[in-house]
């Protein structure tokens, strides 16, 4: 069997298209480089959807703790005090487990306890609160000459909001907000290690790395794939997310342009 | 635990419950609980010295040693972080068991790998086979020990490098000027002002090390996650005096309450811990302390 039949029969195994039985003996390859990239695209469509997502999200929760009103900033704080204070992986878990038992009650939760939505939902409401930490942190360090400019120019309200404090407050936060999207990516990983059944083995990238090491009792090739992977994906994100940063940036003389860097803030 | 717990069946609302809560196997849950707690306490350390080891090695003079130093913090960027996890408990096992095999059986002559097996002589497995089940274990814990200083090890030098970098280059060309060595500028001076600079870095990091405790279960240690899944499950009156439904959900929502509280007693610790380490350093935070409550006023504004 060459290596394009094995494309062929594995390259959307992970969206339940193609062989049905994994590899079981002689793994090549060619089979753990097809199978793990076919895992990569749940690890993409998780953390796509929940960045985009998150991301208004975000802003929102961010502009309400920010908020003079105590009922609009008090809720804000507590959603951002509990998705930042304890670990992803309980949150996947509690989650789990309440849609199941929700489920009995209202069979409207029975999509929540499969991984597509109800992981989905965790990790959306998860990155909303770190973004909105980072979004209102920048907003707090928007020049105070800037409003006062709008100000001067007789904006207030929504259109100072959206041509003046919004715009600054992005620049402001791209560079945190980008390591922020590359630990997102990183923490897609852990939705099918808690709880949330990968049926018929249709897994992400680590579930089929981890299978492929359990299988051969050798984990010197399927991690470092995986981590080749990634390392693209990270290099992908750093590139798309520079170009939104120029272009964030690009009003202002080079020298006080914010660039992007990468810094440690691994797992929740 | 208690004389009334004798009847389970008879017992109701509260009396239930707190025979409930201590029954043999919420014993185990609690004990988890001291298990993720004797894991942090030896893994901040050890990642402590290991990141140390790492910034150190990294700014080195010697090339090869600088270049590990460098490569052993760059290696965790851009690699999910679990995956290291799970590489390194089977790696660091099989590590183990490889030098024992090359140390105790030399006259052994069949290739390790043979196939999809990994087959060392008896007398190098880790732990014996012959060994009892509490060495099995233990070596278990301190394989999970061991790869959680490795990575966090990564992360703190990441954080301790960039700690040396940003003590003033002024007081080091100071004690150089005094004519101190290299070694004891190193050490009478950068290392005593460093951790100011790292404060926030290492913070952030034991907050991230205690967020990470529930992976232990990944890597096969019975944690808190593993109790929790297997208290809640539905109990039958067959197997067990105490009947219920499926109630993971609320052993899960306690873990959730846990890490909170945990995480922000931490967070508070740390904010002393900060205010006290500025005390008397070139830095704004100490030039608040030493302008007295005025400045202070304002910090918390």
């Amino acid at each position: 069997m060459s290596c394009w039949d094995t494309i062929a029969d594995y390259a959307l195994r992970s969206q339940g298209i193609g062989e049905r039985l994994l590899p079981r003996t002689d793994f090549t390859l060619c089979q753990q480089f097809t199978l793990i990239g076919s895992g990569m695209i749940w690890n993409i469509y998780f953390g796509f959807l929940a960045l985009v997502s998150g991301f208004v999200l975000a802003t929102g929760v961010a502009v309400a703790k920010a908020h003079h009103q105590v009922w609009l900033r008090k809720p804000a704080e507590w959603f951002i005090f509990i998705f930042r204070g304890s670990p992803l992986f309980i949150q996947f878990f509690f989650a789990y487990f309440l849609f199941q038992s929700l489920k009995s009650g209202y069979p409207f939760f029975g999509a929540f306890t499969s991984a597509w939505l109800g992981a989905l939902l965790v990790l959306f409401l998860n990155t909303a609160a770190y973004s909105a930490e980072i979004f209102y942190g920048a907003l707090m360090s928007v020049p105070k000459g800037d409003v006062e400019a709008a100000d001067a120019y007789g904006m207030s309200g929504w259109p100072r909001f959206r041509r003046v404090i919004w715009p600054t407050m992005l620049r402001l936060a791209w560079p945190a907000y980008t390591n922020e999207a590359i630990f997102l990516f990183h923490a897609t990983t852990l939705v099918f290690f808690s709880g949330f059944p990968a049926s018929q083995q249709r897994g992400d990238a680590l579930y089929y790395a981890s299978y492929f090491a359990d299988k051969t009792f050798n984990p010197f090739i399927p991690y470092p794939i995986l981590a080749f992977y990634f390392i693209l994906l990270t290099l992908s994100i750093i590139g798309l997310f520079g170009m939104v940063n120029r272009k964030l940036n690009h009003h202002l003389p080079k020298d006080r342009r914010a660039k992007i860097r990468l810094r440690v803030n691994l797992i929740r | 635990m208690f004389e009334y717990c004798a009847d389970p069946a008879s017992l109701a609302g509260f009396k239930w419950l707190s025979c409930y809560l201590t029954t043999g196997k919420h014993m185990g849950l609690y004990w988890a609980v001291g298990t993720v707690l004797l894991l942090l306490t030896i893994t901040a350390p050890a990642a402590l010295l290991f990141g140390f080891g790492g910034a150190a090695a990294a700014r080195s003079h010697f090339r090869p040693l600088r270049w590990f130093g460098k490569g052993y913090i760059a290696i965790v960027r851009g690699v999910p972080d679990i995956a290291f996890f799970l590489f390194f408990v089977i790696a660091l096992d099989q590590g183990f068991e490889w030098i024992r095999h090359q140390i105790k059986c030399s006259d052994w002559d069949q290739p390790i790998r043979q196939g999809n097996d990994f087959i060392v002589c008896a007398a190098a497995k880790l732990p014996l086979s012959s060994s009892p089940q509490v060495f099995h274990e233990i070596y278990g814990f301190f394989l999970a020990v061991l790869t959680f200083a490795l990575v966090f090890g990564a992360f703190a030098a990441n954080v301790l490098y960039g700690a040396m970098r940003a003590v003033p280059h002024a007081q080091i060309e100071t004690a150089e000027a005094y004519g101190m060595s290299h070694r004891q500028a190193f050490w009478r001076i950068m290392v005593p002002q460093m951790w100011v600079y790292a404060l926030p870095g290492l913070s952030n990091l034991w907050m991230v090390l205690i967020k990470a405790t529930p992976l232990l279960f990944l890597l096969g240690v019975e944690d808190i996650v593993y109790w929790a899944r297997e208290l809640g499950g539905t109990k039958t009156p067959q197997f067990t005096d105490y009947p219920h439904g499926d109630w993971r959900v609320w052993y899960f929502l306690a873990l959730l309450v846990f890490y909170l509280a945990f995480t922000q007693v931490s967070e508070v610790v740390l904010a002393k811990i900060s205010r006290r380490l500025s005390h008397g350093q070139a830095t704004l935070a100490g030039e608040k302390q030493r302008k007295g409550p005025r400045g202070r006023g304002k910090a918390a504004a």
